[in-house]
């Protein structure tokens, strides 16, 4: 019993201490939970088409993967960070801190973001003036800004019907919310002529301190329960929308796409969403897609340049390939970006 | 005189005072409580029966489905001047002919089948190619890559068709469900039924499902959860080999041959603690020592079954002292007493006794860890990864896997709802592995268990 024992733990042992030696040949890709099919997409053609193992897709949202990313250069960070929005200047010097200086940007398309409720349920048309009125922690009435008081959609439109507000919103970790603040949230804010309210409420040293201020208090949701953030996947929005009839969330346009069984789509600014509405700008919330490469990788990780390449040609994610057939609005510019990873551009300016 | 025989002999006669036969108030009120508590009881188990079956039937009627899928058989003509424009067979040149270039050639195998069968539709042989899965292509050109003479020749294959055709097929998808829907048309359906009904398309037990690896969102008819059972496997072997022998070892020390002090007392509601410890704090520790630290690779099951042997270890540390607390101390004297050491008092006659405790506890445990997510998710093992299953031994302990669990995870995360289908899929198969383990569980301490 003894020597068994004896010798199995050597055999563990012996394999721990091998493994250290061992390289690692797949590519490895971390972040954006919006980004990850169309990653696993190119992933799994890229491990059909070419003689280099499939690449490890991972998700946990954008700013999760950045921060993996930004983890340091070496064999047990990842080489790719996928991103749903731009990569933050705090970031960027997180990344150089850690050694990570040279970075490629690669922009693989544009994604929209629609927001869909139970197929059964109200249609609904909105701008982002409604959205700004029922989300918002503060809006103004009667030239007063007080805590939001809207409860039913009627009262922030009277087009709309009495439903309550019941609103799925992705989590702070996601990119998506970060569009959603910006493109809707703050875009009504503006739009509405409450953020001058804001601003008049806003502290700070100077002019410009003062309109982040406001900007940041216009984003603010409400915390009363009437706006949930969904940490999760967009599988556990659709999971709350289907038992809370009058929910409304947040969702992708591929994400749509798939459940069209499930839910229905709300024209914004009376435009519906489509892979074309979105290529031509009429539909307002849309956001670029991104993938970080760590340029110190190339030639180390095989297969990554290739990968990075291959993400971006036209057989991929052009207007035809399988990407803009999931729900990607791909690039216009794609023989920019192609040239781009070709050369291996990294942010800053550098070569 | 007259009080005696007057008074108890008559109320006595007619009802014996305090007779066990008789019931008074007192005594119903105790019985019906019993008569409660057993009701009580009664309806306890029957809550946890009907969960039970409402589980059971939920995950079957939900799951049985993944193993079935719809398959179309089609004659592909391999056209030379597509794949191997040069004429020379070369492998190298074969290859360069993409997935995507398969495309048009599977359409049109469609196209000219249609024709045969005298479908009539209008769509074009591109909208046709899309009733089959994207599978097919990566399918084709692996079988012209393994086998490049037969170019030039008409050869029949089994091809995996569409997820929203299988869904059509099953009936989870109608033809009112797909108003909104871009990935299929009406028009589509209407050549799936009369394939249908022609033969060529049916639905069949999906054997890739079992044994085949995971796939990308757009191809969900052809994920199957086989890599990432290999995976699990691994997992559990690097488990097996480190907690056994470890969990064995420290607890035959502790329970036999350490002194009692306040440090084996530590040493022992540590031990307890750790086993309530939630596995996810096991997997940031796993991340900052093996990957971070060790510089391990990362998604390897050998990471993974270091943080799961973590986990089990008091788990089978628990559960060993107690069958070694259970040898009566009589063999361990008897054995003293014939002048064996101490060393061989234990190997020779305490831990053979204890060994089926010592085995259920490690079964118990090894169910536990193959069951468990959460630690998974922080070393990488969640995700996209493996669509190739390991190609050797040291590969599958080092390349990059998922495990069972981590893969149903995924799965339900995904936005197609064939992938929904699929986890529950899955979770049979889990459950089928982990009933498994607890019955040999069971059985080794039935049949080898003794008492005293």
């Amino acid at each position: 019993m003894s020597f068994v024992k004896l010798s199995a733990s050597a055999l563990a042992i012996a394999a721990v201490s091998a493994t250290t030696a061992a390289a690692r040949d797949q590519v490895q890709v971390a972040g954006s939970s919006t980004v990850l099919p169309y990653a696993s997409i190119v992933a799994e053609a890229f491990g059909e088409n070419f003689d280099f193992p499939t690449p490890v897709v991972e998700s946990g949202g954008s700013s999760a993967g950045l921060k993996r990313f930004c983890e340091g250069v070496g064999e047990n960070t990842i080489d790719v960070a996928n991103a749903s929005r731009k990569i933050r200047e705090k970031e960027i010097k997180a990344c150089a801190d850690a050694g990570v200086t040279d970075i490629i940007e690669v922009q693989i398309g544009y994604d929209g973001i629609v927001f869909a409720s139970d197929i059964n349920g109200n249609s609904f048309a909105f701008t982002p003036d409604d959205w700004y009125k029922a989300l918002s922690a503060q809006v103004v009435v009667d030239g007063q800004l007080v805590d939001n008081p809207y409860k039913t959609w009627d009262q922030v439109n009277p087009n709309f019907p009495a439903q309550p507000i019941a609103a799925f919103v992705p989590g702070t970790k996601h990119g998506t919310r970060e569009v959603f603040e910006d493109k809707v949230i703050l875009a009504g804010c503006e739009h509405t002529g409450d953020f001058d309210a804001y601003l008049a409420a806003a502290e700070g040293d100077s002019d410009k301190a003062k309109k982040k201020a406001a900007e940041k208090a216009c984003i603010a949701l409400r915390t009363d329960g009437v706006s949930v953030d969904i940490d999760g996947d967009y599988t556990e929005t659709l999971a709350r929308i289907d038992s809370n009839k009058d929910g409304i969330g947040v969702f992708g346009l591929a994400f749509y796409e798939n459940n069209t069984d499930k839910l229905q789509v709300a024209t914004m600014s009376d435009v519906v969403p489509s892979t074309e509405s979105i290529a031509t700008g009429e539909y307002p919330v849309s956001r670029p897609l991104f993938f970080y490469v760590k340029k110190a990788h190339i030639g180390v990780i095989p297969g990554l340049k290739e990968f990075a390449e291959f993400f971006v040609a036209d057989e991929i994610a052009g207007p035809d390939g399988p990407l803009a057939e999931y729900g990607l609005v791909s690039d216009p510019e794609l023989i920019k970006v192609q040239e781009a990873v070709a050369n291996e551009t990294v942010l800053g300016g550098g070569s | 005189m007259t009080d005696i025989s007057q008074s108890p002999g008559a109320s006595s006669a007619a009802k014996p005072k305090g007779s066990l036969f008789d019931k008074d108030a007192r005594t119903k009120r105790r019985n019906a409580a019993e008569g409660r508590f057993k009701l009580y009881g009664i309806a306890a188990i029957g809550i946890g029966l009907l969960m039970l079956i409402v589980l059971v039937t939920n995950i079957v009627t939900a799951g049985t489905g993944a193993f079935q899928q719809s398959f179309l058989e089609l004659n592909v003509e391999l056209k030379e001047d597509k794949l191997d424009k040069k004429g020379n067979r070369n492998i190298e040149d074969i290859k360069k002919v993409s997935t995507f270039g398969y495309a048009p050639l599977i359409a049109s195998a469609l196209e000219s089948e249609v024709q045969k069968l005298g479908i009539q539709t209008d769509l074009k042989p591109k909208e046709m190619g899309k009733i089959l899965s994207k599978a097919a292509q990566a399918e084709l050109r692996n079988y012209v890559i393994a086998n490049p003479d037969e170019i030039g020749k008409t050869v029949s294959f089994r091809f995996l068709v569409n997820s929203r055709v299988d869904g059509y097929m099953k009936g989870r998808v109608t033809r009112e469900s797909i108003a909104n829907d871009k990935s299929i048309s009406v028009a589509q359906l209407d050549v799936v039924d009369q394939l249908r009904d022609s033969g060529v398309l049916y639905k069949a037990f999906n054997p890739d499902f079992i044994f085949g690896s995971d796939a990308s969102d757009q191809r969900p008819e052809a994920a199957g959860i086989g890599v990432s059972m290999l995976g699990s496997l691994f997992m559990m072997f690097v488990v097996l080999a480190l907690a056994l022998p470890i969990g064995v070892a420290a607890s035959i020390y502790l329970e036999e041959f350490a002194p009692q002090n306040r440090l084996t007392d530590i040493i022992e509601v540590n031990i307890s603690n750790l086993a309530a410890v939630p596995s996810i704090v096991f997997g940031i520790l796993g991340l900052a020592v093996f990957i971070n630290y060790m510089h391990l690779p990362t998604s390897a099951p050998l990471v993974g079954g270091l943080v799961l042997t973590l986990m089990t270890l008091p788990t089978i540390i628990i559960s060993t002292r107690a069958s070694l607390k259970a040898v009566p101390p009589s063999i361990r004297d008897a054995a003293l007493g014939v002048g064996a050491s101490k060393m061989q008092s234990v190997f020779h006659h305490v831990l053979p006794l204890a060994a089926p405790g010592i085995l259920t506890g490690t079964i118990i445990g090894l169910a536990q860890a193959l069951g468990e997510t959460a630690p998974l998710l922080l070393i990488g093992m969640v995700g996209f990864i493996a669509s190739n299953p390991p190609d050797g031994i040291v590969a599958g302990f080092l390349s990059p896997n998922s495990a069972m669990p981590a893969q149903i995870y995924e799965w339900s995360k995904r936005a197609d709802p064939a992938f929904y289908e699929r986890a529950w899929g899955g979770i049979i198969i889990l459950l089928i592995f982990l009933v498994t383990m607890n019955t040999i569980a069971v059985i080794l301490r039935r049949r080898f268990e003794r008492r005293w």
